[in-house]
């Protein structure tokens, strides 16, 4: 094993907080594309249904 | 052919009665230029070392401005559609509009280059090197500017759009012209970087137009 | 062969079609990123010189190469759609430029933190940082024009060009970049250039690599199909699927 115990898996030899803080941005990024996406397509759907709501009323 | 010395001839036409288009932009530069001493300190090292990558930044941003107008009043005014209609191919024209442009933008800067070296204490040899590297690559910025005024042509608050588009596509030559001073001024040979900044000047002349020439049609199809 | 990429060129068949892909992208992406995550951060071992700290080289180096790779891909739409005219094009152009610009900032951002253990100083002029830092400002060149007008034919087209043009330069100023950089040389040695990898470092980079890959695939086929529902509200097709 490369680490002893949780400790030092979070410590890393002093360099832990740097470690940590790449994968940590990394996460946020890959969240931030997974959620834009979604949150565009929910966007999208909705002005498309709305518009379709408009259509049937008129 | 005639068309191309046509539109040269009516665009110097046109800036010698509209003087400030050209005169802003460039009594910008030299304000620039001149805010470096003041704000650094007149010691003459600190200057000298610094010198080459200030007189480059300041061509880059006049070049930058002027060309903004490049095809505004045309555009605005129609003149822009008649051209595109016309039977005169319009590659030519935006050939002639480059030209005239260089002529009133990158060569007076390069012409007033040697002043800015002297207000920098560089060495004779470096001054030749800042001239030659200048007029190799003034209408290289010209040219790649044209794209970005041509592509932006529609578009609101199209000036500072130009600067994010195109800026980043002058660092190669921002990093070989100052890299051609600093070897000049050194006193060693720089004809490595003048080919290199001839080269990417020929590609330009080349390719740059038609980017131009299609980004006018483009932003004249709405 | 050719009459599949021939049918992806049109709206409907491309949302078909990769309706049936999505799914399975999806998952071979959440498999290889979270193996690449375990590997490089619990099992791959540290560098006898720079320590724990090489782990961020698993995300900056992917990040990096992706990022690259989805300008060329941006590009290369830019060409198809000036070309042919195919609307897709557009589309995958649009939604490329904001994944590969997140990607260009995380290479950056993990560049800067990487830097700071074996620097000491969170930002180095170095010949890939400089680089890096030059793509995004393409990226954002590419978003800001896209964005002037939304939905409009014709700076679409203006897109494309300016993608191009970028591609052009790109091979220039990175040779440049790396020209003023050896010129410059502020560090001796430079990241992720070690004269040779063990496997056990670059077996989990390939994984990495290939989970970057999928996933920047799986958002832009995701983000593609977005804009076929909004550009194509009017068709019979989406409104079908709009009842679901």
């Amino acid at each position: 094993m490369i680490f002893e115990n949780l400790t030092d898996f979070g410590w890393m030899g002093g360099h832990g907080p740097y470690v940590w803080s790449a994968y940590g941005v990394a996460l946020l990024i890959i969240g931030y594309n997974l959620i834009s996406a979604v949150a565009h397509r929910r966007r999208v759907t909705e002005m498309n249904q709305k518009r379709r709501s408009q259509e049937c009323d008129s | 052919m005639n068309i191309l010395l046509l539109t040269v001839q009516r665009d110097l036409l046109l800036y010698v009665r509209q003087p400030g288009d050209i005169f802003n932009p460039l009594a910008f530069s030299l304000l620039v230029i001149s805010l470096f001493p003041l704000g650094l300190g007149p010691s003459s090292d600190t200057l000298n070392e610094i010198s080459a990558g200030i007189i480059w930044v300041a061509a880059l941003l006049t070049t930058l401005f002027s060309i903004d107008l490049m095809f505004k009043e045309d555009y605005e005014d129609g003149t822009l559609e008649q051209m595109i209609l016309g039977k005169e191919s319009l590659l030519l024209v935006v050939y002639g509009k480059i030209i005239a442009q260089w002529l009133v933008g990158g060569l007076v800067i390069t012409l007033l280059s040697p002043l800015f070296g002297l207000m920098f204490y560089v060495n004779t040899d470096g001054i030749v090197a800042t001239v030659l590297a200048l007029m190799l690559a003034t209408p290289t910025m010209t040219l790649i500017g044209s794209i970005g005024a041509a592509l932006t042509l529609g578009v609101n608050k199209g000036g500072v759009l130009i600067t994010i588009l195109i800026l980043p596509l002058y660092l190669p030559l921002l990093i070989l012209g100052v890299a051609m001073i600093d070897t000049a001024s050194a006193g060693e040979n720089y004809t490595g970087h003048a080919l290199w900044l001839a080269a990417i000047l020929a590609i330009s002349i080349g390719f740059a137009p038609l980017a131009t020439e299609q980004g006018i049609r483009i932003s004249l199809s709405e | 062969m050719g009459n599949l990429f021939h049918r992806l060129g049109s709206p409907r068949p491309f949302y078909e079609i990769s309706g049936i892909v999505l799914p399975s992208v999806g998952i071979l992406t959440l498999i290889s990123l979270a193996v690449g995550f375990i590997w490089a951060l619990g099992i791959a071992p540290p560098d006898y010189q720079q320590g724990h700290s090489v782990r961020i080289m698993y995300i900056h180096v992917p990040a990096a190469i992706v990022a690259q790779s989805s300008y060329m891909m941006m590009a290369t739409a830019g060409a198809v759609f000036l070309i042919w005219r195919i609307k897709i094009a557009d589309m995958a152009l649009q939604c490329a430029a904001p994944i590969g610009a997140s990607l260009t900032f995380l290479a950056l951002v993990t560049g800067a933190i990487w830097g700071k253990p074996t620097w000491g100083t969170w930002w180095v002029w170095d010949a890939r940082l400089t680089s890096t830092l030059v793509l995004l400002f393409l990226f954002i060149g590419v978003i800001v024009l896209r964005s002037a007008k939304e939905g409009s034919e014709s700076v679409g087209r203006a897109t494309a060009i300016l993608a191009v043009v970028g591609l052009i330069n790109l091979p220039i100023i990175k040779f440049s970049v790396d020209w003023w950089f050896t010129l410059h040389q502020p560090s001796s040695f430079s990241l992720t250039e070690s004269p040779s990898m063990p496997p056990e470092m670059w077996l989990p980079l390939l994984v990495m690599v290939v989970g970057f890959y999928l996933f920047f695939f799986f958002i832009w086929t995701y983000r593609v199909r977005t804009e076929i529902l909004k550009r194509e509200h009017r068709s019979q097709w989406v409104r079908s699927i709009d009842d679901i």
